[in-house]
């Protein structure tokens, strides 16, 4: 063997070892603990309490519109929530492939109506979205929110795999879980949950109705579920809760599906103060708001009051 | 009109077809518009299945197994007059499977078998071409006898298959990995770029969610190995394969059009057993086969000499360098027979097995509107057209749960996704009938009619939440869509490993409301193996597969109590 040949063939080996080995060290994992990823946080969506005004307002008419519209300003007027300039993000129940007079989705001129009104207030943007339980193309539609919304000049998401990102909830149960992630974009939060009857929960109104911000496993949260429901209103704490309790599900809920089920109300509840909502909406349902296990806990951890008269309960019918 | 101007409409009749129906696959997909009436119909705006109803092959095979051409199979006609006069243009004309065969052909090869003489040599008729004929009278003969198989190897069918449950979703996955990877480097630019280049494709191309195929590798096997084949034979599976090629020769019997060869002229340039794709022999001095040539009119085209000639009544020599054309398939009787004898043994093998009947699956879970098993079974062609359509993923193509006659016929694993209540699309685009269309009001039933059932749910009392480990856990009574709910709670305490009392709401089926949708096995936190599961049990299609003496408390024997969803 030539000399030449030797260091030239020796020289392309150890250039070989060389880079083999060296990627080993490039990518070796020293940390014996997970990476620390940086989790988003939310903004804080709530107002200042003011005391001239009542923390919680229903209104009753069978112009569901006009039932949202005096509610709201007995309680401040859209002007108190939603400033100019600001995003906001409306949660309603969208859960299920259900159409409006079956009362499993929140009433779709409600959110409607919403829309327009936070965008006569100046809002930048109107986000309406909700992680549905069915297939989410027919729940948008025969909800009838994708339309109404989308007319009302919203931007209507239908939460795809991308639009989810991890959040540490902060709870005593629930820490880093999936949320869509248009809401923690949002500058205002409003909760609009309609009223249904619940097997484990009593009831589905507006904590519950928190719900549908989260993917992930979310199936599992039953196993605790009063827990589960005060963590999620403990994170979120939405700027203003609108409770649509112009048609109520008695029976067969969250899905329902006959129409015996329903009863007319004709109501809109909003308030500051979302314990106090689910407090006075369950009693749509015949339910005694202090036997309901999650709003005796929300209470108990200082996230509102079960008694809402405290609050200057105020009604126009 | 040259014959170069022909050739070129052949390939622009090619590439049309070949989008027409890939477009078809496409629009085989949920992504209509309806308003919020409690009982809108959804309906397809497409007559997706059209492509696959062209088959003449699926029309006589359907035709022979259940007695009747279902709905839009007279489509079929279209093709197989014309060929009766003219011979099989659909091959080379206008079968998409075959057009992609066509152009996997001919990609230049460096393989020496590919070139020269050799070419010359693989391009000449042979025998093994014959196959096809013994597995076309094999399947007509199963189809007559009761097992219909021609689905597994109809060009359609088996195109439409592999677009639908591997294909395209494979082309999903790998575009979304692209996507992902692209944005894992950070640089906004790229990342804003390759998302704008992602949503164009996933406007055309991709599903609304990523699907996910049971047995996708055993479709996607031979697809691949389908397409493989072109680069030893060209066209290897139209040549030897093709049932619907076999049938298609077959009625060219009469044709009366045809190649006329004139031998003066000819220099035995070989250039016509260059390109011809059917390998039947253009070249004078060989005896040319009907039955074989796809009309492709390349021998034409490309001959120097003008010697070879398409024509109505062609005069077909006959001289001893010039041999006489045949229209005959180059078959022979004893083995047409032995064929026709095989496929017959089919059902009688296929059904001596305990799949079928004595040990048929609990999970063989057929979708709404499915006909009665033997009657399904007669039927399906398993195109994956309701895999492909079901906007759940609910419905997926068999392994063995209905045994190797049952071979890709769809059921629902309701764990990967549920029958949706108000959804009523694979029976729209089912071509022969193996689910027929329902209405949305026979699906979810009123006060009169029974809803479609097709399977009943059961709880694993091993595994539930509530029943084994003192858990609260109601979800499977949360999403049952039925009312009133097929799931009741009844209360119950439990104590935990610490002697705490707990209390459960235990959940319990009725199997008297229960239509079998699944929603509650798909959304039970139990998530390796559910703790709720449906079987077939209690399907409306079968009178023999039920539970219950008798449905009690619905439909007119009580008309006042009410179910449906």
């Amino acid at each position: 063997m030539q000399r030449r040949e030797f260091i030239k063939k020796t020289g392309q080996a150890i250039t070989l070892a060389a880079i083999t080995g060296g990627t080993g060290f490039l990518f070796h994992n020293r940390q014996k603990s997970d990476y620390e990823t940086l989790l988003p946080k939310l903004k804080n969506f709530e107002v200042a309490a003011d005391g001239n005004l009542p923390g919680i307002t229903l209104s009753r008419n069978e112009n569901h519109q006009a039932a949202l519209n005096a509610a709201l300003d007995a309680i401040g007027g859209i002007k108190r929530f939603v400033k100019s300039g600001e995003r906001v993000a409306i949660k309603p129940n969208i859960g299920w492939d259900r159409a409006p007079q079956q009362a499993a989705n929140t009433n779709p001129e409600l959110v409607a109506e919403m829309v327009r009104l936070c965008l006569s207030a100046g809002a930048a943007e109107v986000i309406v979205s909700d992680l549905s339980c069915n297939d989410p193309r027919r729940c948008f539609l025969r909800s009838g929110i994708r339309q109404a919304a989308e007319k009302a000049g919203a931007r209507v998401i239908l939460p795809g795999e991308d639009d989810f990102v991890n959040t540490d909830l902060n709870g005593r149960l629930l820490t880093v879980w999936p949320i869509i992630k248009y809401f923690a974009e949002a500058d205002r939060l409003i909760n609009m949950p309609i009223v249904k009857q619940h097997s484990l929960s009593s009831c589905t109104i507006g904590m519950k109705n928190l719900y549908g911000i989260l993917g992930g496993r979310r199936n599992q949260l039953h196993q605790q579920i009063d827990q589960s429901i005060v963590d999620l209103a403990a994170f979120f704490r939405p700027t203003l809760t609108v409770v649509d309790a112009s048609r109520v599900l008695m029976r067969g809920g969250p899905q329902g599906g006959s129409l015996d089920d329903v009863v007319v109300q004709n109501s809109v509840l909003c308030s500051t103060d979302q314990v106090a909502a689910d407090a006075r909406a369950s009693e749509f349902l015949g339910l005694e708001p202090d036997k309901i296990s999650h709003i005796v806990l929300a209470e108990k951890q200082g996230l509102g009051t079960v008694d809402y008269l405290s609050l200057g309960y105020k009604e126009i019918l | 009109m040259t014959i170069k101007t022909v050739i070129n409409l052949r390939r622009i009749s090619q590439v049309i077809f070949f989008l027409i129906f890939f477009w078809l696959i496409l629009k085989t997909n949920f992504e209509v518009n309806f308003s919020p009436e409690n009982l809108s119909e959804v309906i397809l705006p497409y007559p997706v299945s059209i492509g696959l109803e062209f088959s003449p092959l699926i029309a006589l095979a359907t035709l022979l197994a259940n007695g009747t051409v279902y709905k839009g199979l007279l489509w079929s006609l279209v093709i197989l007059i014309p060929t009766i006069f003219i011979g099989r243009f659909f091959c080379g004309w206008v079968c998409p499977l075959g057009t992609l065969n066509h152009w996997i052909s001919e990609i230049g090869s460096e393989r020496i078998s590919r070139k020269g003489k050799n070419r010359i040599d693989s391009n000449k008729y042979k025998k093994y071409q014959r196959i096809k004929y013994y597995i076309f009278f094999a399947l007509i003969a199963a189809a007559l006898a009761g097992t219909l198989q021609i689905g597994l190897l109809d060009p359609l069918s088996f195109l439409a298959r592999s677009l639908g449950t591997v294909v395209l979703p494979s082309v999903h996955v790998a575009a979304d990995a692209t996507l992902s990877w692209i944005k894992s480097f950070g640089l906004s630019p790229i990342s804003a770029a390759a998302q704008f280049f992602y949503d164009i494709i996933s406007s055309v191309i991709l599903t609304f969610r990523q699907a996910y195929f049971h047995t996708v590798l055993t479709i996607g096997f031979l697809f691949l190995a389908a397409l493989i084949l072109n680069r030893l034979y060209t066209r290897f599976w139209c040549r030897g394969i093709c049932p619907l090629g076999a049938m298609l020769g077959f009625f060219s019997r009469f044709a009366i059009f045809g190649l006329e060869k004139t031998e003066g002229k000819c220099d035995d340039c070989q250039l016509c057993q260059i390109h011809c794709q059917g390998a039947d022999n253009p070249k004078i001095g060989e005896k040319w086969h009907q039955a074989e040539c796809h009309l492709c009119l390349n021998c034409q085209a490309v001959c120097p000499n003008n010697s070879l000639k398409f024509k109505f009544f062609p005069d077909q020599g006959g001289t001893r360098t010039n041999p006489a054309g045949t229209p005959k398939i180059d078959v022979t009787r004893r083995k047409v027979f032995i064929s026709l004898g095989s496929g017959l043994a089919l059902y009688p093998l296929f059904r001596s097995g305990d799949d079928f009947k004595a040990n048929a699956s609990p999970y063989l879970i057929r979708p709404p509107g499915s006909v009665a098993e033997e009657d399904f079974l007669r039927r399906c062609i398993r195109c994956g057209q309701c895999m492909r359509v079901c906007p759940n993923n609910a419905l997926h193509p068999t392994f063995m749960e209905s045994g190797l006659e049952g071979l890709w016929s769809p059921i629902m694993i309701a764990k990967i996704g549920y029958c949706e209540p108000t959804c009523t699309l694979c029976g729209q685009v089912c071509p022969t009938g193996a689910i027929l269309e329902l209405t949305q009001m026979a699906k979810v039933g009123d006060e009169n009619t029974q809803p479609n059932r097709i399977g009943t749910a059961f709880i694993d009392r091993g595994r539930c939440l509530p029943w084994a480990m003192a858990k609260p856990c109601i979800v499977c009574e949360e999403w049952c869509p039925t009312s009133p709910k097929s799931i009741y709670l009844l209360d119950a305490v439990e104590s935990d490993s610490q002697g705490n009392e707990v209390k459960v709401k235990k959940p319990h089926v009725d199997p008297d409301r229960c239509t079998g949708c699944g929603a509650c096995e798909f959304a039970c936190p139990v998530q390796d193996k559910r703790a709720i599961y449906v079987t077939s049990v209690g399907e409306s299609r079968s009178s023999q597969n039920q539970i219950l003496l008798q449905r009690k408390g619905i439909g007119k024997n009580n008309p006042n109590q009410k179910i449906g969803y």
